[in-house]
């Protein structure tokens, strides 16, 4: 009986530390294949999570230039978790990959394993997010998007929407912040600030900022209590689409008309947030491209034959505003 | 009675603390937000401060309802966020299969099938817990873990949005000018208390979280009761989860019911429900879920930078906690008492409250 239950108790522990190792999914299924004589070249690549519409489509963008370009492509899923992260970019490095990608988490905190996949001689290619170091050789090259420029480019195309819609008087804004501190949500914030510092410091305030967490449940319940405290709110800047589209649905439940009463800008530009434009409930739309894995490919391959590449390697991107949006819906992809 | 001691009594009421809180709570919002407890009229449904309240806090009312009877018979159910994501992954997929995504034959389907699946992954709990006498924190950790994969799997990990006018009643629409779910929760907490108050269950439950082996002795069936208890747990954890996707009319496999579980427990406990078992109150719950989604509220109303977010959170859960402690209350508050009437009793320093039924 007692050998029994301890049998069954250790079966259990052992399978429930399968399924927290199983926290970094690993996927090799998409073993690329050998290119004839020469070896392929093995790429590890260590995703956030699969938190929005934009991150499967850069999931998936990658994987599929992987396949393409013929890479041996060991895939793994962070679950939004820096620890995650860490610990699949330190298997990649004791299975000795040729190359290691990894979109960061967060910020900081990289050095010690970014130091020692360096020691292992193993080039490091950030995508999407960049980070902050020390040492800025422990990696070679970030292949993504400026996320400053996208937060100047939100203050830009709001002076276009302002002017269009006609809004006269003071604006009123209303951030919602990503996760709190996620290079986008600091950065998309810094540039944001940027232009109205620089071209609106009289006329426009952000009344209240508070983070939704990139996620519809976050922005539709903070804005749900942004339009308690501050009813006179007419403009909304989102950091993503997704917490825009939350915030519809609670500006819709005050009563108001989103798109109308309450201007709103965001970025990413997600099919979803496409769909809400043409519809008339987002103003304008930050195109932030996930379509990076043909740029990430190349770039690996030039770093791996020993070539030299920019310090920032940027994605095209573009701007839509909601006369643009029906036009532009049926090409989204994600 | 004279005063001060109806006043004690008020004070050892079991809710006093919890209640206090919450009051406290919603006043700090008043010089922020001057109207906080205006109601207005729009759309022809109510609208303010204590109704978005009451709406974002339904669907942990119901997790923690749940937990509150797992928590009671000694238990612990950490699955529940993944539960949460399950059923809202399944079912908003099987509507958004669906040719029409109004009809409202599909949607009920879909929402048996979530359920159906919140079932079994309740039964898979009560299995491990009460047949395999697995430490519940560790059997419950299998689903909380490998579930959330399994509504990633399910949504493809994607976020799946519907259009479905029925669907969106449960967790987002209006009924009688008050949020669907409101009612929604008010029948889950009556038939609960209801059934553990009203009938012998309670008490059942109460005696397995005392003692299983002596509660099995005097022949209660304590495996049933268990299975029972994370079945119950993992359906209003269900049906939370139907709530929460039908609120943005979308399922969202990794965020859905993140750290719910851990928001439950805290509201379980704010509530004065013993983490050891034996004891329980749902009453206090609910006032405890009510707590934390108000603190919630509070820091977007009040404006507390994002970066202090959670030590702020902290704060006031630690202040809390410490004002639920009776040996803290003694310490501080007794103290005084003393000193100011030393003829009166001294509020004796109960480790733990009168077993009470309410």
């Amino acid at each position: 009986m007692l050998n029994r239950r301890n049998f069954l108790t250790a079966a259990v522990g052992v399978a429930a530390a399968g399924g927290l190792a199983a926290c970094a999914k690993e996927d090799k299924s998409s073993t690329g294949t050998s290119s004839g004589g020469s070896k392929a070249i093995t790429l590890g690549f260590s995703q956030v999570g699969s938190e929005s519409g934009w991150r499967s489509a850069n999931t998936t963008s990658v994987k599929e230039a992987a396949k393409e370009a013929g890479f041996n492509l060991k895939f793994s899923d962070a679950q939004q978790k820096q620890e995650n992260q860490i610990s699949a970019i330190r298997s990649y490095i004791a299975q000795k990959v040729d190359v290691i990608a990894f979109s960061p988490v967060v910020v900081t905190g990289w050095d010690a394993v970014l130091k020692e996949a360096k020691a292992a001689k193993i080039p490091v290619v950030l995508t999407d997010r960049s980070v902050e170091t020390s040492d800025d050789s422990l990696y070679v090259t970030l292949v993504g998007s400026d996320f400053t420029d996208e937060g100047r480019r939100a203050g830009k195309i709001l002076e276009k929407v302002l002017a269009k819609a006609g809004v006269k008087g003071p604006v009123k804004i209303a951030q919602l912040e990503g996760t709190t501190g996620a290079a986008p949500a600091i950065e998309r914030a810094k540039g944001f600030k940027e232009v109205m510092d620089a071209d609106h410091k009289g006329d426009w305030k952000i009344v209240v900022s508070q983070t939704g967490d990139f996620t519809r449940a976050g922005g539709k319940q903070v804005m749900a209590a942004f339009l308690q405290s501050n009813p006179d709110i007419n403009v909304l800047f989102a950091h993503n689409d997704d917490m825009a589209i939350g915030a519809i649905q609670s500006i819709e439940a005050a009563g108001k008309k989103p798109g109308k009463d309450i201007l709103i800008v965001s970025i990413d530009g997600v099919k979803d947030g496409f769909i809400a434009m043409s519809e008339g409930k987002i103003n304008a739309i930050v195109e932030c491209n996930p379509l990076l894995g043909p740029q990430l490919m190349e770039v690996v391959k030039t770093v791996h034959d020993g070539g030299s590449v920019e310090r920032w390697i940027k994605t095209k991107e573009g701007d839509f505003m909601q006369d643009q949006a029906k036009a532009a819906l049926p090409t989204r992809k994600y | 009675m004279t005063t001060p001691s109806r006043w004690r009594a008020l004070t050892r009421h079991h809710l006093f603390w919890p209640v206090a809180v919450l009051v406290a709570l919603l006043l700090v919002n008043v010089p922020f937000t001057p109207d906080f407890f205006a109601i207005h009229m729009t759309n022809g449904h109510l609208y303010g401060s204590l109704v978005s309240i009451v709406l974002f806090g339904s669907p942990l009312i119901l997790v923690a309802v749940g937990m509150t009877l797992v928590i009671a018979t000694g238990g612990i159910d950490l699955s529940v966020g993944a539960v949460v994501a399950i059923t809202g992954a399944l079912t908003c997929s099987y509507i958004s299969h669906q040719a029409d995504q109004n009809a409202l034959s599909g949607v009920l389907l879909a929402m048996g099938l979530g359920l159906v699946a919140a079932v079994v992954c309740g039964l898979w709990n009560g299995f491990l817990v009460a047949r395999m006498g697995i430490q519940p924190i560790i059997a419950t950790l299998i689903i909380m873990v490998a579930g959330r994969g399994v509504a990633q799997l399910i949504t493809d990990g994607q976020i799946i949005t519907v259009n479905s006018d029925p669907y969106q009643l449960i967790g987002g629409g209006y009924w009688l000018t008050l949020p669907f779910s409101i009612f929604v929760v008010a029948a889950v907490v009556a038939v609960t208390v209801v059934l553990t108050r009203r009938t012998a269950l309670g008490l059942l439950v109460e005696a397995v979280g005392g003692n299983a082996e002596a509660s099995r002795l005097v022949g209660i069936r304590s495996r049933r009761i268990k299975i029972m208890v994370y079945v119950f747990c993992a359906v209003s954890a269900g049906i939370a989860g139907l709530m929460i996707s039908s609120n943005t009319s979308a399922a969202d496999g990794n965020n859905a019911g993140l750290w719910i579980e851990l928001d439950a427990i805290l509201a379980v406990v704010i509530g004065g429900t013993s983490l050891l078992g034996g004891r329980f109150s749902i009453g206090g719950t609910v006032i405890g879920a009510l707590v934390i989604q108000t603190l919630t509220t509070t820091i977007y109303t009040i404006g507390v930078p994002t970066q202090t977010n959670l030590v702020f959170k902290a704060a006031v859960v630690i202040v809390v906690c410490l004002l639920q402690s009776p040996k803290f209350r003694a310490k501080v508050f007794g103290a005084r008492a003393k000193s100011a009437a030393p003829a009166a009793p001294a509020a004796p320093a109960e480790a733990a409250p009168k077993m009470e039924v309410s």
